[in-house]
């Protein structure tokens, strides 16, 4: 993620989202921690899917950041176990692998946003802010996925329920496709000429319908065409 | 009858040259079934040949035609290439027809014994009920047959098949030696009773042999995937070390070190997810310079690309060169540590059956006014504007001081 509006000044601890850590490496949920406790409430960490699914449904944090890999069962079983029973809990998921099925797995799971283990201390706390306020976060990778996940919708007959979850709209298309070049939201929307709130809007309807879809492409083209 | 294939273990995926052809009833070429050309296909002779074959064994005693049946019963049509099912519904009533009234035809001759009738009735309807059955229910019979036939003694199926077998080759024995009379008959009956104590042996030993297969196939697998992970460990831990070596002598400059790391990082994704991109295309060239220009100005490029698996020519190649001196200019001149650049082929919006390429190279580094590019500004002018100009594309650049530079290059692709 490259936001433009700088994060404001380091908070003291204490304030900003509740979130909790699920990685199996010790090493990168203390390196977070450093990088970015400052600016949120970091309330609880966990490493394996068993562990977060009971921290997560004793803390109920605002925010979970999610590895998408975890030692039994990965990020996708953690969603699926907490959201019927605490569906106020938001998940961001962070992962080292760029592979298409692994990310799109998770955001198709429940995820609200999707970020590299790659990014800044200041991108994350922004993308974690989001996603609590109940936004949804494309890194420029994940809006690439999800173009190349919908691309050619009429290939081949897709029986689905509701064909309009099948493809973008064009509007949308042109929003995915300023967040895979690294715009912000405002300047989507400058560019565009539509206001920030259309621009959060059309991002949450591109999710929902990632997530909704039963288009055949969305569960299998990750395995057919392997992108950058 | 065809061999069944062989089970895919035996042939791992990085083998595929040695599976055998397989056997198939034709579907393109053919005057009846396909079974000649399937054959014809698979000997690698005339279609001709097999078919006066088949011709000339049906005047001597329909065996032909009964081989033919045989055949058409047994063999697959190829997969990728789907018959109507109704045609061949009416080709099989047809050939029913036939055989009955060969067999008919032949009833004089016949051995009508007391079992030749049910075992016709049998066969037949074993052949109905196998032709009707669909691909995936006879690919479950065959599982079936199969575990059934590995397994244990002490299960059910097991002591099924054991004792199955035994009576068999009782039976077959029992035929031996009561067997009376001389000639063609005694023959006959021995041959039948060589056959039964064979399929008897057969069912015993089954699943002595299915083990034995199977275990070397597995071991085979598994030594080529144990020499595989040695081979990635050796090479994984010498990079790394190496690496990590390099990093504590440069310890005290932070940009050589984040070069190392990050250069460390792509080499081990490509190890571990495996190379994402088919080499030669669009995605992987920009990947590659991507890469080469993050190793020599120090920077991280956020690269994304939609649709590019598409091999390049020149003209691609020059959008890619184009792209890479964007991305040169923003590294040398914009003062930021990081670009985003996202790449995509796709149907273009302006005639049908047009691709249309498109790179965007964005920084949000200090910016320039573009109407001044000053004349010994050559990597623009020459290096991304002119060289897209000479091949039908162009290239815009969006800049101004202060809120960075995107430039945008564009080309539309036959």
């Amino acid at each position: 993620m490259t936001e433009q509006n700088a994060p404001t000044a380091a908070e003291p601890a204490g304030s900003g989202p509740s979130v909790v850590l699920v990685d199996d490496h010790a090493m990168f949920r203390s390196g977070v921690k450093a990088e970015i406790g400052q600016s949120v409430r970091i309330v609880g960490e966990a490493a394996t899917v068993a562990e977060a699914v009971t921290v997560i449904g004793h803390l109920k944090p605002d925010v979970v950041l999610l590895d998408v890999h975890l030692p039994d069962g990965g990020g996708p079983a953690v969603v699926a176990a907490v959201l019927p029973q605490h569906p106020d809990v938001r998940f961001l998921a962070l992962s080292v692998s760029d592979a298409a099925e692994d990310v799109i797995s998770v955001i198709r799971s429940g995820a609200r946003g999707y970020v590299t283990k790659t990014i800044s201390g200041a991108d994350l706390t922004d993308a974690i802010r989001r996603v609590a306020e109940g936004d949804v976060v494309f890194s420029p990778r994940l809006a690439g996925f999800v173009l190349d996940a919908f691309r050619d919708a009429d290939t081949g007959p897709t029986p689905s329920v509701d064909p309009e979850l099948d493809q973008l709209t064009p509007r949308e298309q042109e929003v995915l496709r300023l967040l895979a070049r690294g715009y912000s939201y405002r300047e989507i929307g400058a560019e565009l000429f539509i206001s920030i709130k259309t621009v959060e809007t059309h991002a949450s309807n591109v999710l929902r319908k990632l997530q909704l879809s039963s288009r055949h492409q969305l569960t299998r083209w990750a395995a057919d065409r392997r992108l950058v | 009858m065809t061999a069944p294939a062989p089970p895919p273990y035996l042939f791992p995926a990085a083998t595929p040259g040695l599976r055998p052809p397989r056997l198939y009833r034709a579907v393109r070429g053919r005057w009846f079934g396909g079974v000649a050309c399937g054959l014809a296909r698979y000997l690698d002779v005339s279609v001709w040949l097999v078919r006066i074959g088949f011709f000339v064994a049906a005047l001597s005693g329909g065996l032909g035609i009964l081989l033919y049946g045989a055949f058409w019963i047994v063999l697959r049509t190829p997969p990728d290439q789907p018959q109507q099912s109704r045609r061949a519904a009416v080709e099989f009533v047809v050939a029913l027809v036939i055989g009955a009234g060969v067999l008919l035809a032949n009833a004089r001759t016949l051995p009508l014994g007391w079992w030749f009738v049910p075992v016709m009735l049998a066969i037949f309807g074993g052949a109905l009920v196998w032709r009707q059955a669909s691909e995936t229910e006879r690919d479950r019979w065959r599982r079936l047959s199969r575990s059934s036939l590995a397994a244990g003694a002490f299960d059910r199926t097991g002591a099924l098949r054991l004792a199955l077998g035994i009576t068999l080759v009782l039976a077959g024995g029992v035929f031996v030696l009561f067997q009376t009379g001389t000639g063609t008959k005694a023959i006959g009956v021995g041959l039948a009773a060589v056959l039964v104590t064979v399929g008897g042996l057969a069912l015993i030993t089954g699943p002595w042999w299915l083990r034995l297969v199977q275990e070397l196939g597995a071991e085979r697998t598994e030594r080529i995937r144990n020499e595989e992970r040695a081979d990635i460990a050796a090479h994984l831990h010498d990079s790394v070390l190496q690496t990590l070596a390099l990093i504590q002598r440069n310890a005290n400059s932070p940009r050589e070190v984040a070069r190392l790391a990050r250069s460390q990082e792509r080499e081990l994704r490509t190890k571990l997810y495996g190379s994402m991109v088919p080499t030669g295309t669009f995605a992987e060239l920009l990947a590659g310079a991507a890469a080469e220009i993050e190793d020599t100005y120090a920077i991280t490029i956020d690269l994304v690309v939609v649709g590019g698996e598409r091999d390049v020519d020149t003209r691609l190649d020059a959008l890619v060169a184009a792209a890479r001196e964007a991305m040169v200019n923003a590294a040398k001149h914009a003062g930021v540590t990081s670009v985003s650049v996202y790449a995509e082929l796709a149907p273009g919006s302006s005639r049908p059956g047009v691709t249309e390429a498109q790179v965007f190279v964005r920084d949000r580094g200090i910016g320039f006014d573009p109407d001044i590019i000053e004349e010994d500004r050559q990597g623009v002018r020459g290096s991304i504007i002119g060289r897209l100009e000479r091949q039908r594309g162009s290239a815009t650049i969006k800049s101004s001081p202060g809120a960075g530079t995107e430039v945008a290059l564009r080309m539309e692709l036959s």
